[in-house]
């Protein structure tokens, strides 16, 4: 609104009527051809931008797929892996809710609990040790290390979110004395036969609030929540923390995922 | 006599139509992610005002059930593009100094009255018209507040840990996670009046979103 017509007015030469009236015509004829010209140039371009839009989405949905979803999107979820990495403090704490918070503990998911279970023979493998042989421990070894209590809130990648009392070890108490070789990226976690396995950063692990819990809400973990052992960590989505964890292990390959495999975000951080 | 008059300058044409696309992708893919977890309710105790309940078998008829994982990527790979473009748009009205039609001043929120009695065919004055009614003010700079708020929960929802302070602000996860879909619910009902008061101000008016020139006629 600010600027000067396009087709200035001052063509316009005030005669007879006829001529003002034939000038006019002339000028709004004018405008006419102009219009005309930016609306074949405004609208190619307009055509061209919607078929380069239409062609980049094809692209995208028919790309190669990768762990079930499009390459191009799983470079996208890495890259905000590394974003996440590069730019967010590795020991930010979940925050911790007072008791009176705790909601009903929500059972989802079984995959993993059905097989090879047998409770009286269940012992947790720590294996890929550095300069050790795997190492084999029961429930009561685990109880052994320092105790820890956190009521925090637990995330599905579904969208529902339930807090939850958890009561365990840290695990990077367990690993303090079971450690990786240095500078190991990855831990590999599974339950008993594999039926449900992760894969985890060592930052992650090793976070304050990621604890190996064997109590949920004061009682001891059913068997739908992952009896007798299972990962709790608050600064992952629902999904990572494995019910009934049978091995743990340290690794420099960037360990398999059972829902990253199903399209899902292999890291998962909160 | 008519007159070519510059309208909609070339940098807002495209953040426009950039939009539009990306925040269909958002929305589109924000139901593929809803449908794992529908439950936002509108309401005071047990009294229920508004509900998104939709039954399983619309989701499939509508092909939008079991595709969290797809929505999810989608939604994560797009939302760079749709804040980067928002971002731009916004730090481009201020340095140009469009956010002067945009905004609204003291006399909009009577104006936006005249106009909407006006468009409902109560009021025969037409309101004051400068680039922008004051309605238009009014719901373009709304736009860009739910576009922030679009933002900051949707940071709380990503990041809860990281941005815990955020989530915390906006009343916990699940409120956080109730925001950032009605403020969707916003846009889509945004979109129809928009489209609508496009259609019914004319051509001439849709093609200076393209073209960037409207044709003003005199007497």
């Amino acid at each position: 609104m600010t600027d000067e017509p396009e087709v200035p007015a001052e063509e316009i030469v005030i005669a007879g009527e006829d001529e003002l009236k034939k000038a006019i015509e002339e000028h709004d004829a004018k405008v006419d051809r102009e219009v005309r010209r930016l609306s074949r140039r405004g609208f190619i371009v307009a055509g061209a931008a919607t078929v380069a839009a239409y062609g980049a989405w094809k692209w995208l949905r028919l790309a190669k797929r990768e762990g079930d979803v499009p390459c191009p999107l799983r470079r996208g979820l890495e890259t905000n892996e590394k974003i996440s990495e590069a730019i967010f403090s590795t020991r930010r704490l979940s925050r911790e809710f007072p008791p009176s918070a705790i909601t009903n503990a929500r059972i989802n998911g079984g995959v993993g609990l059905q097989a090879n279970y047998d409770p009286d023979h269940w012992r947790l493998s720590i294996e890929g040790i550095a300069g050790h042989p795997p190492a084999s421990l029961s429930l009561a070894d685990i109880q052994s290390f320092p105790r820890r209590d956190m009521t925090t809130e637990l995330r599905c990648i579904e969208g529902w979110s339930i807090i939850v009392h958890w009561t365990g070890v840290r695990l990077a108490d367990v690993m303090a004395k079971f450690p990786p070789p240095p500078r190991t990226p990855f831990v590999a976690m599974e339950s008993p036969g594999r039926g449900y396995y992760v894969g985890l950063d060592m930052v992650s692990c090793m976070h304050p609030q990621t604890l190996l819990a064997y109590e949920l809400n004061g009682a001891p973990l059913t068997w739908q929540h992952g009896a007798p052992l299972r990962l709790a960590i608050p600064v992952k989505y629902g999904v990572k923390n494995i019910k009934r964890v049978g091995t743990i292990r340290y690794t420099d390959i960037r360990p398999a995922d059972f829902w990253a495999e199903q399209g899902y975000d292999w890291y998962l951080g909160l | 006599m008519k007159d070519l008059e510059h309208k909609h300058p070339l940098a807002i044409r495209w953040f426009h139509w950039i939009n539009f696309p990306l925040l269909a992708v958002m929305a589109w893919s924000g139901l593929l992610i809803y449908w794992a977890n529908p439950i936002y309710r509108i309401g005071f105790g047990n009294r229920t005002l508004l509900k998104m309940t939709v039954a399983q078998k619309t989701y499939e008829k509508a092909n939008l059930a079991f595709r969290l994982a797809e929505g999810l990527s989608l939604h994560f790979f797009f939302m760079w593009l749709f804040a980067i473009n928002g971002i731009l748009y916004v730090i481009y009205t201020i340095v140009s100094g469009e956010w002067r039609y945009l905004l609204p001043d003291r006399h909009s929120w009577r104006e936006a009255i005249q106009v909407t009695l006006h468009d409902l065919h109560l009021r025969k004055e037409p309101p004051p018209q400068a680039k922008y009614n004051a309605a238009q003010r009014i719901s373009y700079t709304a736009i860009i507040v739910m576009g922030l708020g679009s933002l900051l929960t949707g940071l709380a929802i990503y990041k809860p840990v990281q941005f815990g302070w955020l989530t915390f602000l906006f009343g916990g996860y699940p409120m956080a996670r109730f925001f950032h879909f009605w403020i969707t619910v916003g846009y889509v009902f945004f979109f129809v009046v928009h489209v609508g008061q496009v259609i019914k101000t004319g051509w001439n008016n849709f093609r200076a979103m393209i073209i960037g020139r409207e044709v003003r006629t005199y007497d």
